[in-house]
């Protein structure tokens, strides 16, 4: 399946994804509406050090821990391979986030787990993590 | 403060309207222009830091900033412009020469923009290059003067080594150490995906680059840095550089500050000294010396690679070109004064050189009357700015152009013009890693195929216009221009009649 | 308006041509008729004729025709011509008086020799000798213009209609094994007879039917050989172009037709590789001689004649041969008018060179 893949040789650590993401999932149209003096709820996170700049999102794993664990049921891999969580079903119990290896689950706020979804049901259509990145650090692509 | 001060020449406007607090100009901006006040939650700017490179404003997801010309002015005189007194101030401040990038910036004639191109109409037909073919590969390099046959009558290949391109555009020098290693990534991809030729520069080959050697002309200016025997043969073709466009007369100076790592192994000095070119190559002080500069070069490369002799376009230019014609050189490269550069004093490059439409017009037909211009290719640069640029400087008689500016524009230049703080916000130039990494060589060069594509798609529609499908046939084919708006003088040296005539 | 010389002239027109490959000789009835159904082609303001094989009795000798302008044009350039050569024969050429023809300059043909010394301290051949001094004539004398230059030959051109040329110059009279013909177009000129065309160079003549687009990068290789396109016509260059690569670069008629009109690159890049190369190396070498823009251009020279189009075939032209004669015109009605049975008429492709000679030992 395509994925969301991170070039950590390119990643300026300009943390533009987290705001394209936030925007993406606002459902609103225009960013300046959306974010404006808002705390952000990206479900893409730029870790860095002095010497590392790396943006972190879902992998969408082969066989994930977050769905294995999840005691609402709430978090499922669909056909195409895409893991998705249902807020509806969400209990807030965290162990979604607890056991992501890659941390990549936060939670939006309402308090439910939140991750990346690849933008496949917003008004995006694609991550605008990937396409909003200036550098190509982080790309949408399948890979072997 | 105090009468040092001079008053910021640009102001960062900021619309707090749209400002959504993301950072990204602060945490781009290696000026340090702007910062987040946690206090009252906005980001402030200090327009004194700002070189107008318009990172920040490129990148705000929301158009919240803009970058505009200071209005703090000093009082009118049309004598004493706002520019020329604030460079007697910091003179006075500093006791230096005023250091400037990139090409002249004064308004001085641009004579592209006075020539006209012609088109077929009734008499012959325009062809169109989405049906016919159009043809701009070019052989770069000295032709024989006459054909030989063996034996057997058939003809013996007598050709020099010739350099071929697709497109009648190459990428001309600039340095590993004045720009960085991620553009000059990008201009080795690019040129071997058009099928061109990028130029190292004086700064020798960074030896992860010697893989795009078919496409790369190596430099040996008078510093001589990086040169060796492995450099020289890895090229296509060898460049001797005599000077340059935006400094003629002049070496370089590229700071110790950006003589680290692999600079410095490239350039084979030690870290952190400055890398000083001197002004002449103190191995030639007359054209006799050239020939020997020439022929060693050829010698070293066994006379497998074509030589070319690149100079400034200055006053006696013609003069100087027919003396390097005869000096065994196979392509003289001729560079104008709008030629940009990495650092330049400023009075030099505003003062120093004369076009390079007249210098092109002037060695061209210079050559051709003294029987010598096939000898020779010519490749002319400094400021060829677009496709029409080099539809001109062809039919002037240029075998092809390099372009260095338009190509750092297409890598994300903003001609800022502060390449000698080596902050370039860009990642171009500059040698700070992390600025660096800013261009990514993927997204670099395929900006640079995209332009050049661009271009040669523009040059078909141009030549087969003139019912041309050739771009042999547009060399030196002057009848295909006319001058608009030039004196007696100027069409004479052009070589151009008038529209309308 | 401007004359030929002062100003580019662009011009369409009407070619035609036929030649006995057994050298057998013809006079010039047929092909002034040939021109007759290609009149629409020609505005009245240029035709003319090249005759090979046309002065047997003379061979030896360079057949100049002059124009000149007045008796003491005529005077220095004679002149000049009895210090450059031992002339052998001076007349004028015979003409009728028609009314389609008028405002003739003085029209006279000199059969001439260089001097073995001239030649000798000069260190030059007879050919570059004879080109000199026509180039010179052609430059300096203001009024006199030479017009025909090559040995058993000679070209014949007014102001008028071709047919009417023809007439004028009582070719019907004239036995050759090779003709050419030209009626031209002119969009520019009041009509000069120097400009009409044929142009000629020693024996090549060219008749031409085209607008070439690399005029000025052609003129301003070939005047670096001491070329001096005066006329600034097509016509002109292209008989220097061929001068240049056959007399005095050697190449043969073929590997002409190969850097007049190169194959593109992509038709190169698909042949073997000796032809690849050999053809590469002509394009390269000569890159400043491709000729692009339309032309249908017939070479006339001693023994045999040469039709050649562009490569993009953008001006018609048609061969047909019928026993010992090759046919070769604008329009196909041209040879029907010449040789109603012609057979295999063809339209040669661009760039795909015509050749014919003449039998060794028949001219």
């Amino acid at each position: 399946m395509k994925r969301v893949y991170v070039n950590e040789e390119w990643c300026l650590g300009c943390h533009l994804c987290e705001y394209n993401c936030a925007f993406a999932n606002s459902g609103l149209s225009d960013m300046v509406k959306a974010l404006k003096d808002k705390e952000i709820y990206p479900r893409i996170h730029v870790e860095e050090d002095n010497k590392i700049k790396y943006a972190v999102s879902c992998r969408h794993c082969d066989d994930p821990l977050c769905v294995k664990s999840c005691i609402a049921g709430a978090i499922t891999k669909d056909e195409n391979g895409t893991v998705k969580i249902d807020t509806d079903k969400c209990v807030h119990c965290y162990t979604c986030i607890l056991v992501c290896p890659v941390g990549a689950v936060s939670h939006n706020e309402n308090g439910a787990a939140m991750k990346c979804e690849l933008c496949l049901e917003n008004s995006c259509g694609s991550p605008a993590c990937a396409s909003g990145c200036p550098n190509k650090a982080i790309v949408y692509e399948e890979r072997e | 403060m105090g009468i040092e001060f001079i008053y910021p020449e640009f102001e960062v406007v900021r619309n707090q309207n749209r400002c959504i607090g993301c950072r990204v100009c602060e945490r781009q901006c290696a000026n340090e222009v702007h910062t987040y006040d946690a206090d009252g939650k906005v980001i402030i700017s200090d327009d004194a830091k700002c070189v107008n490179c318009q990172r920040c404003v490129s990148l705000c997801p929301t158009r919240a900033i803009k970058i505009v010309k200071s209005d703090c002015r000093m009082r009118e005189n049309a004598n004493w412009a706002d520019d020329t007194i604030k460079e007697i101030y910091k003179q006075a401040n500093s006791g230096g020469v005023l250091l400037s990038s990139m090409g002249n910036p004064k308004p001085f004639p641009v004579y592209w923009d006075k020539i006209l191109i012609n088109a077929s109409q009734v008499t012959n037909p325009p062809i169109d290059p989405l049906r016919e073919p159009m043809e701009t590969k070019v052989f770069l390099g000295k032709k024989p003067d006459s054909i030989e046959r063996d034996e057997n009558g058939k003809l013996i290949n007598n050709l020099s080594p010739q350099l071929k391109l697709e497109l009648p555009v190459m990428f001309s020098a600039m340095s590993y150490g004045s720009i960085s290693y991620n553009a000059h990534k990008s201009l080795a991809l690019a040129a071997q995906q058009l099928g061109i030729y990028y130029n190292t520069g004086e700064g020798g080959l960074h030896e992860d680059f010697y893989v795009y050697g078919e496409n790369t002309i190596v430099q040996v200016a008078s510093g001589r840095f990086g040169v060796h025997d492995d450099y020289l043969n890895a090229g296509a073709a060898v460049e001797i550089k005599m000077g340059q466009g935006a400094k003629p007369g002049i070496g370089g100076h590229l700071p110790g500050t950006k003589i680290v790592g692999d600079v410095s192994h490239t350039r084979m000095i030690p870290e952190g000294s400055d890398a000083i070119s001197p002004a002449p190559h103190h191995d030639i002080y007359s054209i006799e010396d050239l020939r020997q500069l020439v022929y060693s070069l050829k010698e070293a490369t066994q006379y497998k690679k074509p030589v070319i002799v690149k100079v400034a376009a200055v006053h006696n230019i013609a003069a100087i070109a027919s003396g390097i014609a005869r000096s065994g050189a196979d392509i003289i490269a001729i560079d104008g004064f709008r030629g940009g550069t990495g650092a330049a004093p400023t009075r030099i490059r505003d003062n120093v050189g004369i076009p390079i439409e007249l210098a092109l017009a002037a060695c061209d037909q210079r050559l051709r009357e003294e029987g010598i211009r096939n000898q020779v290719s010519l490749v002319v640069g400094g400021s060829i700015r677009s496709a029409s640029d080099v539809v001109k400087a062809i039919a002037l008689g240029a075998d092809a152009c390099y372009v260095a500016t338009a190509a750092l524009l297409a890598m994300g230049c903003h001609l800022c013009r502060t390449c000698q703080t080596g902050k370039c916000n860009w990642g171009i130039a500059t040698q700070n890693p992390e600025l660096v990494k800013r261009l990514n060589p993927e997204i670099g060069s395929q900006r640079l195929v995209n332009l050049m594509t661009a271009w040669g798609h523009e040059i078909k529609e141009l030549m087969g216009g003139m019912g041309i499908n050739s771009i042999e046939t547009l060399r030196g084919n002057r009848l295909m221009l006319r001058g608009i708006n030039l004196t007696e003088k100027e069409l004479e040296i052009l070589g151009i009649s008038h529209a309308g005539e | 308006m401007k004359l030929e010389g002062q100003i580019r002239i662009p011009s369409g027109c009407a070619i035609s041509a036929v030649i006995s490959k057994d050298g057998n000789r013809m006079n010039g009835e047929k092909i002034i008729e040939s021109m007759k159904p290609m009149h629409d082609r020609s505005n009245g303001l240029g035709g003319g004729f090249a005759a090979y094989g046309i002065y047997p009795e003379h061979k030896e000798q360079y057949a100049l025709h002059i124009f000149f302008d007045s008796i003491s044009a005529r005077e220095e350039c004679e002149h000049l011509l009895r210090k450059s050569f031992e002339v052998v024969k001076d007349e004028s050429i015979k003409t009728r008086t028609i009314p389609e023809i008028t405002d003739e300059p003085i029209i006279r043909r000199y059969f001439v020799s260089p001097l073995n010394s001239v030649l000798t301290a000069l260190q030059i051949d007879e050919k570059e000798y004879v080109v000199r001094i026509v180039t010179k004539i052609n430059i300096e004398l203001k009024g006199s213009y030479v017009f025909s230059c090559g040995k058993n030959m000679g070209a014949f051109k007014a102001v008028g209609f071709p047919e009417d040329v023809g007439r004028f110059y009582c070719l019907d009279e004239y036995e050759a094994y090779s003709w050419t013909a030209h009626g031209r177009y002119p969009t520019n000129t009041p009509g000069w007879w120097g400009g009409a065309h044929p142009f000629a160079l020693l024996d090549y003549t060219i008749v031409h039917n085209g607008e070439i687009s690399s005029y000025d990068a052609n003129r301003r290789f070939i005047e670096m050989y001491g070329y001096k396109c005066t006329l600034q016509t097509d016509t002109e260059v292209i008989t220097y172009i061929a001068d240049y690569l056959l007399r005095r670069q050697k190449l043969t008629l073929e590997e002409m037709a190969s850097v007049v009109a190169a194959p593109f690159w992509q038709t190169i890049d698909k042949k073997c590789p000796e032809e690849r190369e050999r053809l590469n190396y002509l394009r390269t070498v000569f890159s400043s001689l491709l000729v692009t823009g339309p032309f249908s251009i017939i070479l006339g020279f001693e023994g045999g004649l040469m039709a050649l189009n562009d490569r993009l075939k953008l001006r018609s032209m048609v061969v047909g041969e019928k026993d010992d004669k090759v046919y070769i015109a604008s329009e196909e009605a041209a040879i029907r008018v010449m040789e109603p049975d012609a057979q295999n008429i063809y339209a040669p492709a661009g760039g795909e060179p015509v050749i014919v000679k003449v039998k060794e030992g028949k001219f």
